[in-house]
């Protein structure tokens, strides 16, 4: 009668004795795995993927790997370690206990915090089911289902808080995690960036890049949280989101060198000799570029935020790495916010603090993504061109916010809404440049091959080769 | 903390119909689609950004507008559709920011103007056919929901994201403010067990749900929303008595003078006596010569004496509440000739089955409604040269004292009269008849007055049918008057204005009446309250990033 919870999923808050998650996660279990079947990665459910599961937190289990049917991958719940010493690290409560359950007056706050975040996890999953198809190669294809299954998982980590803290409403919103789906018109996914599909591995790479880098952000703020189950929990997904991360960073770092050896071979960096040999130009990879980084800046919410403030306050959503700032309480500093003025210029106003919070971590995001941009730069210095790649301005592009919907050029400048839609074909992927991009779309399935617009990775994935046959098509 | 508003600036409720900031209006055949559109930077007060389609007073004022001009300029739409012109996100309703830095009357004066709004709607499909039906395309938060409780329909999309609230009390330490409790249980009639749980959480309730509770009539799929909305739509104008052919007329601009001693219109003056705190509100009776056909009625338009009298009257009480907060004692009294006001009075009742005369009547029953529930005092002053008869005796009616010359002398006659207006043409918000409420206690009086129609009564006899509340004669008329205005001047106006509200409205309860009478008195208790408004309240703090400290002690 006994059901080895532990084999089954694996996990770390004694699913085996708690009878009331237990109930809920076996009305749900099956109800995930249809969802899996229906909306996950499309034919490739039979294949055996080389996959890293985590079977505990420790530095010997939370990587083990092995070829696994992705249907049966092992999705487990696990929380960070607990500290016992630990203490609300801001906002009023600062120092005192953090909470090992939910305080009732914010429970509907932390349910909307958990259901936002965890509604992106199969929403991804969602967007990216048909790429499989046309992967450069079985290194990439691993790496996409590898990223998917840790999706499913991050899924389950937030559906492990909603049935663990809130009840019956937590079991309701946890079916209704596999509800929504991600473009379907009567049932959207909540946040709109996750209702486009992605149809490209460029696009996929700058997802990981960008997005999923959004989401590392929001992880770290929750991480920070009061409600210690959360932080914990946040702080485990955070080891799994740097993989993702690492596939969009070596992703576009790859595409970049394999341009550059093109652009060697036939003398010329002119985009459509390029594009005739089979490379993406720089010019292009520009246009995702400042496509993907300006629809992730919208994730982060409005510069001014009423609900920033009082979950700062209240302690539910710190800042990333809140141990780097001095003032923890953050009570009477300001924010120098800078806005259009109306007139085509910018002024400054001065917003309180926790009022900014968005702000703040929108900061630390563009700073993180400038990483990435210094270290392809470096790569195409290094080869010899003058060409760079560079992050647009914050300004640029955004639907949410202070400069939402004010017309600028890349660089921030404010332009006339005639200038901004003349000129944003140089600036944005337009028609062209799809359709170009998934010209190139065509699978490459056998080992150590791949796609002629993406060079191969330095190394494989656990020390194997890159010739490794990281999936087993059948 | 002080950032109290004041009004240093007039406040007036004019729009032209054309140059709307918020709201968007079609029409298609009998049905109008009214959208939401808010423009963030185009609040009425400096200091607070109308985001997430919430409001304030000026886009109030907008839609208040426009349903009047829905009413007398488009008499062919039988149903209006409420939504949104935003994406997933049909109203926040009223901006948190502006009710946090407003004063106390400010937010007292703005609730009342949107509760008359909202049942001035409900008003117009109960008496005149004209049906509203709410099509919630996204999330619906307080007043959003407060506006589509008083719609006939409410439609709510289902895309699995967009909730309907009323998060006042768990975010905010305030009411609903525009009936939303009352209408949840006494309209919708939703168990009040489940309004309980609606009510205290913050993030609402969707979908199926929504509609098991009652909370709305139907949900829909985002694909199939728009044709659910329309189906909907055309039910009510099926249900309607709103005619496709009948013909608008313009409202025009109202021939109004403002200046430092008050607003004069046509038919309405308004004079201050600012060292009184006392306002002469004078009616004057229409001339003798008056459009007697419906034709002639629909060719005079705005000009005919009955819409004209309604528009000013509405026009000078609004700007009487929103602008002169200490003149808190209204003389209301009349001038001319007691014949027109009756020749007046029987036109409209011969007509009143014509759309224009009908809308003409509903807007004069709404407007007496706004007299009622007005927190100022009113006195109706009733001597030689006044015609208080028939729609003008409602005035009378609606004072909380008349007084009126006895005179002896021959030839200088006050007299008044009543007509086939004052029984039952223009209820209050109670649901009954001034004379009604009048004489709640004697009911059988109302059909032997209904038998004296048209008949002029003197002093001694108007007092005898208890028609008047005093009935001085000339030796001490001035005097009687002085006192009984300077006695009035000195009292609280708070205590006033709860005693007054108590006193006009006896007898059974409507939903109107525990709106003005119930929740609006709770909510400006609690608007007053430290956990509120107090430096450490949580409307005061909402959206600062501090939390509301409560004092726990229940009052």
């Amino acid at each position: 009668m006994s059901i080895n919870y532990q084999d089954r999923i694996p996990n770390n808050v004694d699913l085996g004795s708690n009878r009331t998650l237990q109930r809920a996660l076996e009305h749900w279990q099956p109800e995930f795995l249809k969802w899996w079947q229906d909306l996950g990665p499309s034919d490739f459910q039979l294949s055996d993927v080389y996959l890293r599961t985590a079977t505990s937190v420790d530095a010997k289990g939370w990587a083990t790997y092995g070829y696994v049917n992705m249907p049966e991958y092992r999705w487990g719940i696990f929380l960070a370690d607990r500290d016992p010493e630990r203490r609300i690290g801001f906002g009023d409560n600062f120092g005192q206990e953090v909470w090992q359950q939910i305080p009732g007056e914010f429970r509907s706050t932390f349910r909307r915090l958990i259901v936002t975040q965890g509604d992106t996890e199969p929403a991804s999953v969602e967007q990216q089911r048909l790429l499989g198809h046309t992967a450069p190669s079985l290194y990439d294809l691993r790496n996409l289902f590898q990223v998917n299954v840790e999706e499913g998982r991050h899924l389950w980590a937030m559906v492990y808080l909603l049935h663990a803290h809130f009840g019956r409403d937590g079991r309701e919103e946890a079916e209704e995690l596999l509800e929504r789906h991600s473009g379907d018109a009567d049932k959207p996914r909540i946040l709109g960036t996750f209702n486009e599909p992605i149809s490209d591995w460029l696009s996929f790479f700058m997802f990981t890049y960008f997005t999923d880098r959004d989401g590392k952000f929001q992880l770290k703020s929750l991480a920070e949280s009061s409600f210690d189950p959360l932080a914990r929990t946040c702080q485990f997904m955070l080891t799994e989101e740097a993989h993702h991360m690492f596939v969009g960073d070596t992703g576009i770092s790859r595409v970049i060198r394999r341009t550059l050896e093109v652009m060697k071979e036939i003398g010329s960096d002119d985009a459509i000799a390029l594009r005739n040999a089979g490379a993406i130009d720089l010019q292009t990879m520009q246009k995702y570029l400042n496509f993907w980084f300006s629809s992730s800046l919208d994730l982060f919410g409005a510069d001014t935020s009423s609900n920033a403030a009082s979950y700062f306050a209240n302690g539910l959503k710190g800042r990333p790495d809140e141990a780097q700032y001095e003032d923890h309480v953050a009570k009477d500093q300001t924010y120098a916010l800078e806005l259009p003025d109306g007139a085509g210029g910018t002024k400054t106003e001065q917003i309180p603090m926790r009022n900014a919070m968005n702000e703040v971590t929108r900061n630390s995001y563009v700073r993180d993504c400038e990483i990435g941009a210094k270290r392809w730069n470096r790569q195409i210095e290094k080869a010899g061109f003058s060409a760079r790649l560079s992050l647009p301005s914050t300004r640029f592009r955004r639907n949410i916010g202070s400069w939402a919907n004010i017309p600028t050029d890349p660089t921030g400048k404010q332009i006339s809404r005639e200038e901004f839609e003349s000129k944003k074909s140089q600036w944005l992927p337009g028609e062209a440049d799809t359709a170009f991009i998934r010209s190139l779309m065509q699978g490459v399935f056998q080992p150590g091959k791949m796609a002629a617009w993406i060079a191969p990775p330095d190394r494989g994935i656990n020390n194997n080769p890159v010739e490794y046959e990281y999936v087993k098509l059948h | 903390m002080t950032s109290e508003t004041t009004t240093p600036d007039l406040i007036t409720f004019d729009r032209t119909g054309d140059s709307y900031k918020h709201w968007k209006l079609t029409i298609e055949g009998q049905i109008a689609t009214l959208s939401m559109d808010v423009s963030e930077d185009c609040g009425l007060k400096p200091g607070y950004k109308l985001k997430l389609n919430s409001y304030d007073l000026g886009v109030d004022i907008e839609l208040h507008d426009v349903l009047q001009r829905i009413r007398f300029e488009h008499p062919e739409v039988a149903c209006v559709v409420l939504t949104s012109g935003k994406d997933r996100m049909f109203c926040a309703g009223a901006n948190i920011y502006m009710l946090g830095s407003s004063s106390h009357a400010w937010k007292v004066n703005f609730c009342k103007f949107t509760n008359e709004t909202r049942d001035g709607m409900e008003d117009s499909s109960r008496h005149d056919g004209l049906k509203f039906l709410a099509a919630l395309n996204g999330i619906t938060a307080g007043g959003g929901y407060e506006l589509a409780l008083a719609c006939d329909d409410i439609v709510l999309i289902d895309d699995r994201s967009s909730a309907i609230s009323l998060p006042e009390v768990p975010l905010l330490g305030v009411l609903p403010g525009t009936g939303g409790l009352t209408r949840v249980v006494d309209k919708r009639k939703v168990r009040r067990d489940l309004a309980d749980m609606f009510c205290t959480n913050p993030d609402g309730v969707r979908g199926d749900r929504a509609k098991s509770w009652g909370l709305v009539d139907e949900v829909a799929l985002p694909a199939k929303f728009q044709a659910v909305v329309r189906e909907r739509a055309e039910k009510l104008v099926a249900s309607s008595s709103r005619k496709a052919d009948a013909k608008g007329i313009k409202l025009n601009p109202l021939n109004r003078t403002i200046n430092d001693n008050g607003y004069h219109y046509n038919y309405v003056d308004v004079t201050f006596d600012r060292a009184a705190r006392t306002v002469t509100l004078t009616v004057t009776a229409p001339e003798s010569a008056q459009p007697e056909t419906i034709e002639q009625i629909h060719a005079a338009g705005d000009k005919w004496w009955p819409l004209a009298l309604a528009r000013e009257l509405d026009d000078a009480i609004l700007l009487l509440r929103t602008n002169e907060l200490e003149l808190g004692l209204l003389l209301l009294k009349t001038k001319g000739n007691i014949d027109d006001v009756l020749k007046s009075d029987e036109i409209m009742l011969k007509h009143k089955s014509d759309w224009l005369v009908r809308e003409t009547i509903g807007f004069l029953r709404r407007t007496f409604a706004r007299l009622d529930v007005s927190s100022r005092s009113f006195y109706a002053i009733i001597d030689p040269g006044t015609c208080f008869a028939g729609i003008l005796y409602e005035l009378a009616l609606a004072a909380d004292r008349s007084y009126m010359l006895m005179s002896e002398e021959e030839g200088e006659s006050t007299e008044i009269a009543l007509s086939g207006v004052n029984f039952g043409l223009l209820p209050m918000v109670n649901g009954r008849s001034r004379l009604e409420t009048r004489f709640i206690g004697a009911p059988e009086k109302i059909s032997e007055l209904e038998k004296l129609k048209g008949q002029k009564f003197n002093a001694e006899k108007a007092e005898e049918l208890g028609l008047i509340t005093l009935a001085p004669d000339s030796l001490d008329w001035e005097d009687e008057i002085r006192i009984a205005i300077e006695e009035r001047a000195s009292l609280s106006p708070d205590a006033l204005t709860g005693m007054e509200a108590s006193l006009r409205f006896p007898g059974a309860e409507t939903l109107e009446t525990k709106v003005f009478g119930r929740l609006s008195a709770w909510q400006n208790w609690v608007f007053i309250r430290p956990n509120s408004t107090g430096e450490h309240g949580a409307l005061k703090l909402f959206g600062k990033g501090s939390k509301a400290r409560f004092n726990w002690e229940r009052v």
